[in-house]
This record gives C-alpha cells, structure tokens and sequence, in this order.
C-alpha cells in the first residue's frame, strides 16, 4: 500500500476572467498561496507535478516548461499528468504516489488553466480521433447530453422528475458559490429562471453547465515525517481509485458507468469505506452537468440506481444534509479544467482540516474529492481523512 | 474583475493529414457505393461498424467483411438548438446514437425528416428504441457525411 500521505495544503487563486495577469502570473498566485499558507520553503520541495487540458486550450505547448520558474522546479524533477477533465485528481493521484513509493517526501502538485485565452469547444474537438466521432461529437456538451439521456431511460425517471432535481442542484450550487471565496459564478437563481433558460443540448440548458474560468491551484502532499515536522493539522490521504473505459462512445454503458462506479469502489475499498452515503461526511462531485451529478450519486453508490432524484429532492445531498455535495458550488460554478480536479482535492481537504470557512460542513472527518476526464471516459476519486 | 491590461494575438494554423489505413480506407470506399460495412471478431462475433481494424475486447484483427443493415435502433439522442464549434452541420441538429440491426455497440450519427424547430418537436419524434434508416446524400465523397442523416421510419413497418 505504500506509506501514508498527509496533504499539507492548499492554493486557489480567484477564479473567472483573468485577464488582469498573464498566465505565469496566474500559476504563481497559486503556488506562491500554498507556501505562504503552510509556511514551507520551496527549497524544501523534492519535486513538481504539473497538468492542465491539451496544450491547444492555452496555444503553447510543454506549458510546464513554460512555468518552470514559478512552479519552482528549477533543479528538480517535475512530471506532467493529463487526463482531459479528470487532469486535477490524477495529478493528485500522481503526488500521492509519489510520496507514498518512499522516493519523496515533499511534492508540489499544481493545475491550472486560463480558458478564456483560448476556444475551449475547439480544443475539446481535438481531444476526438479525426476519422468518426469528431464528426459528431466535438465539444462537451451534446455527449454528456446522450449520456443523460440514456440513464434517464434506463431507470424510467419522469421528465418533470429529473428537471425538478436538476433545478434544484443549479439552485444550490450557485447559491452555495457565495460562500467560497474563491467561485467564479454566484447568483441567486429562480426555479423559472433555471427552468425556462435556453437549451445547450437538450436536456441542459443554460444553468445546468459550468462555465469556462481561468484560475489555478497548488497543493503540496507529504510524507508522515514531513508532516510531522510541520506540526499543523493536515489532511490524509485515504483511498485513490483510477478507472476508464474503451476509447469509443458506443462501447460501453455510460448509464450504470461502470469507470465511475470501479473508481469509487477502488478507493472506497482502500479506505475501508462500506457504507459511503453514512461514512463520508461530505463529497467534491465533479459536476459539470447537474444531469451527470445525479448519476454520479448512483455510480458512487451514494444511493441506489434511479434514486438520485427523489433523495436530492428530500434534501440528501443539500448542504444540511445526510451527505452535503459540492458545498464549494462546485464545478457548475468554476471550472479552469486543468485545476477543476484538484480544486476538488483541495476543498476535501479543508473540509477535514476544518478550514472550509464559510461552506465548512461542521465536524467533517471523512471527504470524498472526484473528477472526469476524456469524451465520458474516465473517474478518479480519492477519499481524504482527518486522521491517518 | 480587476483591471485588464493588453491582450497579444497569436493564430496557429496546423493542417494534418491522417493516414487512414486499409480498414477505415474501405470502409469509406463503401459509403460512395451508398453500403455501410462492418467488421466481424472471429473470436466473440460482433460486427464493429465503422468497420475497425481490431476487436476492442480480444484484441484480434478483423478482416471479416460485412455490409450491415442501414436500419436500426436509436439508443440516445440529444438536440442542439444554437451553433457551437464542431458542430456537424448548422443547427438546429439532433445527434444520435444509432444501433444497426445485426451490430454491437453504435453508429453515431444525425436525425433528420423529423421537425427540428424545437426540443418538444423532436421529443415527439424521437424516443429510445425508435426505428430509424439511413437517407443518403447524392453526391458521395468517402465521408462520414455520405450518409445525410438517419430518419424515422414510419410507425407500421
Ligand atoms: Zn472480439
């Protein structure tokens, strides 16, 4: 299993429209936040782990030669990790490793995207082979849309259902997003507003999707010494769980997704976790799509197939709730791809080190970070703990 | 938000050419002659179509040669009401995942000769597991798009 990992914090900049900094500028307000937070050295660090989406969203290649400097890797060893969507919890996943073999103890793991820069629809067409599916799927949301789709056939769950729950997340999320310093959209949302908004892909409309962002988020995982020797509270790592499925939409069942569900029970297995809805005290959905999040919930095993709706509606999944989700308003509300995933990490990890704030769910012990990657293809999820 | 400062603009213009290899190469050859062919796995008998080279799941080469069916089944589907980048075509369109009779897996493609004015127009139209054909372009050009779009049949068949 390899040794324990302790994550010693965290830094976000301010997401949104970040045309006030260059995109250097952007990466070292990440970084230079989770030094000043933890007050380590980055001369103590051992080595870098860096990612963001394919290099045509930023239009420079190799981008963690370009942020050598600020990432602090000069002398040092430095890895790149990228899985489209899912980029920030492999990145994790990555870190986690490398503490965990014994040949680190101090690792910086930073992602980052500026999307406004560039055309994130147009990027995402590239992540498709030329020769078939690009013809019909480029871009994010139509894909996601026929994944939607077909699960709400597959469990027979009312139209009117489905789009009351769905209403009902957008609501919630955006108003949660008020309370994170760091979210890019907050608004206050009617059920009319949500309801009525235009259509992206039936069934998403327009506040059922995340919007693009610019921002970046650095963490640094450790080793129990290196822990130690801070002497602060810390998160631990728990559990990991990595899954995808065959290249080709069409190949596998996207409804009862069977990379989610082995990705959860990967980690929920490392974690010792049976009962995820009663032992996890909060969870970092990564949930572009309200739709996607409510399947999410049934592939995770928070609730059984074809409940999700019914107990979001009940108020489950709120942030009262048996098992509060996203209360950072999570990815609808800010989506810089590149650190989306790991944003998730960093928020599980205030939430256990009790330093959430605003949206701090009181006494959380156990949290559950996740994020999606390729053309609906990939799940990575890690369990983080206030204990090791 | 804060302050903007200037903005540089760069436009990258990188043309590829993919080789396409003899399996994708014949089966592009088969829609100019209005025939959709598939690929039969030796080993667990699914026909792939687009045709492929290799069985995803046993990992043989495929050189069995099918025409498969030009009907089938819709799996899902969803409408785009507004144009966005990679979109085939104009909108409105309907993307759909189609089963063709005798194949596994599915054949993405569009939905047309049905209203598209709006999401409850095509809703009426289209559900899983409605029966669908394959309308073709007249003029072929080895490409996806020889196929115009797939189309309901009528509900007594
Ligand atoms: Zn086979």
């Amino acid at each position: 299993m390899g040794r324990p990992v302790a994550i010693l914090g965290s830094g976000q900049t301010v997401h949104g429209r970040r045309f006030d900094v260059s995109y250097p500028e952007l990466v070292k307000e990440a970084v230079d936040a989770v030094f000043e937070t933890t007050g380590i050295s980055p001369a103590d660090i051992d080595g870098v782990v860096f990612g963001t989406m394919p290099s045509m969203m930023e239009g420079v290649a190799l981008t963690h030669f370009y942020f050598a400097d600020v990432l602090r890797s000069v002398g040092k060893p430095i890895l790149k990790t990228e899985t489209c969507g899912s980029t920030g919890v492999s990145l994790a996943i990555t870190g986690y490793y490398w503490i965990a073999s014994g040949m680190a103890d101090l690792v910086l793991v930073v992602g980052s995207e500026k999307m406004h820069e560039g055309d994130a629809q147009a990027t995402m067409t590239t992540v498709l082979e030329p020769f078939y599916q690009r013809f019909f799927i480029s871009g994010a949301p139509g894909v996601f849309s026929m994944q939607s789709q077909g699960w709400t056939v597959r469990f027979g769950i009312p139209e009117d259902k489905i789009r009351a729950a769905a209403t009902k997340l957008s609501i919630d999320h955006h108003h949660d997003a008020f309370d994170n310093p760091y979210a890019h959209i907050k608004k206050r949302l009617t059920e009319d507003e949500v309801n009525n908004a235009r259509i992206i892909t039936y069934p998403v409309r327009l506040w059922d999707v995340c919007p693009t962002s610019d921002g970046a988020c650095a963490m640094l995982f450790a080793s129990e010494k290196a822990a130690k020797k801070l002497g602060k509270k810390v998160a631990w790592v728990k559990g990991v769980g990595y899954s995808g499925d065959e290249y080709w939409f069409g190949d596998s069942d996207k409804a009862e997704w069977q990379c989610a569900i082995s990705a959860s029970r990967q980690a929920y297995e490392m974690a010792g976790i049976k009962n995820p809805r009663k032992e996890l005290d909060v969870a970092e959905v990564y949930n572009p799509f309200t739709f996607q999040e409510l399947l999410f919930y049934e592939c995770f095993g928070f609730c059984g197939f074809g409940e999700a709706c019914d107990l979001t509606l009940k108020g489950v999944f709120g942030r009262d709730g048996e098992l509060p989700i996203s209360p950072s308003g999570g990815v609808l509300c800010t989506n810089p791809i590149g650190a989306t995933g790991l944003n998730r990490v960093a928020e599980a990890a205030l939430q256990v080190t009790g330093q959430a704030g605003a949206h701090q769910i009181p006494g959380a012990k156990t949290s559950l970070a996740h994020a999606m990657g390729g053309v609906v293809q990939f799940n990575g999820v890690m369990i983080l703990g206030s204990e090791k | 938000m804060e302050k903007e400062f200037n903005t540089f603009k760069n436009v990258i213009r990188l043309p590829h050419k993919y080789a396409a290899g003899p399996t994708y190469t014949k089966f592009y050859n088969g829609l100019k002659e209005s025939k959709i062919l598939g690929t039969r796995c030796p080993s667990c008998a699914v026909t792939f179509v687009p045709a492929r080279s290799f069985c995803p799941k046993c990992m043989k080469n495929l050189d069995t040669w099918v025409e498969v069916a030009q009907e089938g089944e819709v799996q899902t589907w969803t409408y785009a009401g507004k144009d966005f980048f990679g979109i085939p075509g104009k909108a409105p369109v309907v993307i759909v995942l189609v089963k063709l009779d005798g194949t596994e897996g599915s054949f993405l493609h569009l939905i047309g000769g049905i209203n598209l004015e709006s999401a409850d127009t095509v809703k009426k139209a289209l559900r899983k597991g409605t029966r669908v054909k394959a309308v073709w372009n007249e003029e072929k050009k080895g490409h996806m798009l020889d196929i115009k779009y797939f189309a309901p049949l009528s509900k007594k068949r």
